[in-house]
């Protein structure tokens, strides 16, 4: 009796002393946690604004896409409330125009560039790093001062955030703390001695606010992107693959900064293809931006697949095998002539306009058939306008199994790639996607 | 190679090339002649039929593709002597100018209604987005858009009126 009493208390103790452990790592965790609120200010006026500072901003904010997350479909740019699907759940973009309740307007700059840089909203609390803070590190002040002054002087909308939609327990805030601890180490861009001032300016912008590698790197567990070799070696984005750019850039035709900057400035490139899916938000920005920052961009992103082997390929001219494909997809090359040869032929009009031939598409040369797939039935929207590249969506027309066998003559056709396999599930899976609203 | 296509309720058996397009088949072996030829590249939306109850382009649609699936065009919408509820609608909004696309405007239109029972302005410009009329009536196509809405309404109304 005694005895079980003492062990009782033993363990007792035990349990007080490891609940005080485990508040006190807690207290610490939360220590590390919290962020102070820091003060509402009252809204600055446009007026207080310098008109050079506001459209350096503007440039600015047109190379980080802000814009894109930060905007509803059909909704006032800027007030928030795009949904953003993630591994983790729902997250909705917030309102950064000036409204002092739902947006930004009493922010200060501390809390704006305490924002950009350490993902704390200025009531304190944690932003998800959907909002890319972990490339935004890298930006120089005076041009987190720019955007500052870009996005106070928006006409305001007063949208209310969205509640979030994720998957337990990361709705709890705090916890973001831990995965800055974690991952939250970059420092501000420092230009390479041993570069020229273009690659500099082009690597500064793709870092820091282009936040390039944010879909073109792949991701770890816990969602932060991966470095080192991993850098560049390709991710996704919404369900696209955001093809790698570093040695391992599956295009036909290596990248070169000319046809690079061609492609981010116009969409589409002679030699390589069309942007689409979530590239054609980027390209519709950077068609607007600023030429000379477009071109640095082109020449650092270049540069990143410069290693990579530019020997003569195997074939001396890329790949068009019209005879095999059809013998090795029959029902593929009857859909591919009805369907798509009237633009993807050659001697098609569209062809004699210096569109790129599929067989130097890059979608055709991935390892996952997911991009050519999602191209042909959803169709390609075209980013920068009505001139630019489009191309209508096949989902109606045809069925998952018909999707299948055209992209398998596409693949044998224009790739000397292996054949894609599960074609007829990858192209369920996108026509699932797109039914949800 | 032959090709049972199932048009507005009928089958058809045809001897057909299976790549070949299935606009021209409709124009040309079954003489339904509502949808037609604009761009031939999915740009304008004249040839518009629906397939399976969705709207695609006939031009880019071959016919191979479609055996034994449900296709509707536009006259299987109504006739001159009965038309349908667009059909109407467009008429009474004077919607056609020369009238080419106006057949691709109302099978993109029907697909709409047959999905949203009260589409507002925003659904009704978004879904009409793809198709294009040369001669630039879109103003007075929208209308007939909104009219065969309300007429719709109009009738459900009486039909719960009447016991
Ligand atoms: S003719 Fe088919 S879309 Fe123009
Ligand atoms: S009425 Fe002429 S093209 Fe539309």
């Amino acid at each position: 009796m005694k005895r079980t009493r003492w062990a009782g208390r033993a363990m007792g103790r035990w349990a007080v002393a490891g609940a005080l452990a485990s508040l006190a790592g807690v207290g610490a965790f939360l220590g590390i946690a919290y962020r102070s609120d820091l003060p509402a200010v009252p809204t600055p006026k446009a007026a207080d604004f310098p008109p050079e500072l506001v459209s350096r901003g503007a440039a600015l904010a047109t190379i980080g896409d802000c814009i894109v997350c930060h905007t509803a479909d059909g909704g006032v740019a800027y007030a928030g409330g795009r949904a953003l699907a993630t591994p983790f759940g729902t997250l909705y973009s917030t309102n950064i125009t000036p409204d002092p309740e739902g947006g930004i307007g009493g922010w200060s700059k501390e809390a704006f560039k305490r924002a950009m840089r350490d993902g704390v909203s200025r009531d304190g609390r944690h932003l998800y790093p959907a909002l890319p803070y972990d490339h935004y590190r890298r930006v120089h002040d005076g041009d987190l001062d720019a955007i500052y002054a870009f996005l106070m002087t928006r006409p305001t909308a007063s949208a209310p955030a969205k509640a979030n939609d994720l998957i337990f327990p990361l709705g709890f805030r705090p916890l973001l703390a831990g995965w800055k601890l974690l991952f939250l180490h970059q420092e501000e861009f420092t230009p390479r001695p041993d570069r020229d001032a273009e690659w500099n300016r082009g690597a500064y912008l793709a870092e820091g606010l282009g936040h390039c590698s944010g879909c073109h790197s792949p991701r770890n567990l816990a969602g932060a992107e991966e470095t080192g070799d991993s850098a560049y070696s390709g991710g996704v984005a919404e369900g696209w693959v955001a093809p790698a750019l570093n040695g391992s850039s599956p295009a036909a035709i290596p990248w070169m900064a000319d046809s690079l900057f061609t492609y981010l400035r116009t969409g589409i490139d002679g030699r390589h293809g069309a942007a689409a899916g979530p590239m054609g938000p980027v390209v519709h920005g950077l068609s607007r931006a600023p030429e000379a920052d477009v071109r640095a961009i082109a020449t650092y992103i270049a540069s990143l697949s410069a290693d990579r082997p530019r020997a003569a390929p195997k074939t001396p001219s890329p790949p068009d095998r019209t005879a095999e494909a059809a013998k090795a997809s029959p029902a593929g090359a009857t859909l591919f002539a009805g369907a798509c040869a009237g633009c993807h032929e050659s001697g098609a009009p569209m062809m004699t306009q210096g569109r790129p031939g599929l067989s130097t598409v890059t979608a055709l040369q991935l390892d996952r058939p997911d991009n050519a797939i999602r191209a042909i039935l959803q169709g390609i929207h075209a980013p920068t306008g009505p001139a630019g590249p489009a191309m209508p969506p096949f989902a109606a027309s045809l069925t998952d199994a018909q999707v299948a066998d055209l992209a398998a003559y596409l693949r044998s056709r224009f790739s000397d790639r292996p054949a894609w396999t599960s074609l007829e599930t990858a192209a369920a899976t996108v026509r699932k996607e797109d039914s949800q609203p | 190679m032959t090709v049972t296509l199932t048009v507005n309720g009928a089958d058809h058996a045809l001897e057909v090339d299976p790549s070949t397009p299935l606009l021209y088949v409709l124009r040309d072996d079954l003489e339904l002649n509502g949808a037609k030829y604009g761009c031939g590249l999915g740009q304008c939306g004249a040839c518009t039929v629906h397939i399976d109850g969705k709207p695609a382009f006939s031009c880019l649609t071959p016919v191979g593709a479609v055996a034994g699936r449900r296709i509707r065009t536009v006259e299987g919408l109504g006739s001159a002597e009965a038309p349908g509820l667009l059909q109407q609608a467009f008429e009474k909004e004077q919607a056609a100018q020369c009238g080419y696309c106006i057949a691709g405007m109302i099978m993109r239109a029907q697909a709409l209604l047959d999905r949203v029972p009260d589409p507002d302005e925003a659904q009704i410009r978004a879904h009409m987005q793809t198709n294009l009329c040369r001669c630039g009536t879109h103003m007075r196509i929208l209308r007939a858009v909104r009219r065969a809405v309300a007429m719709r309404k109009g009738v459900q109304a009486a039909q719960e009126v009447r016991p």
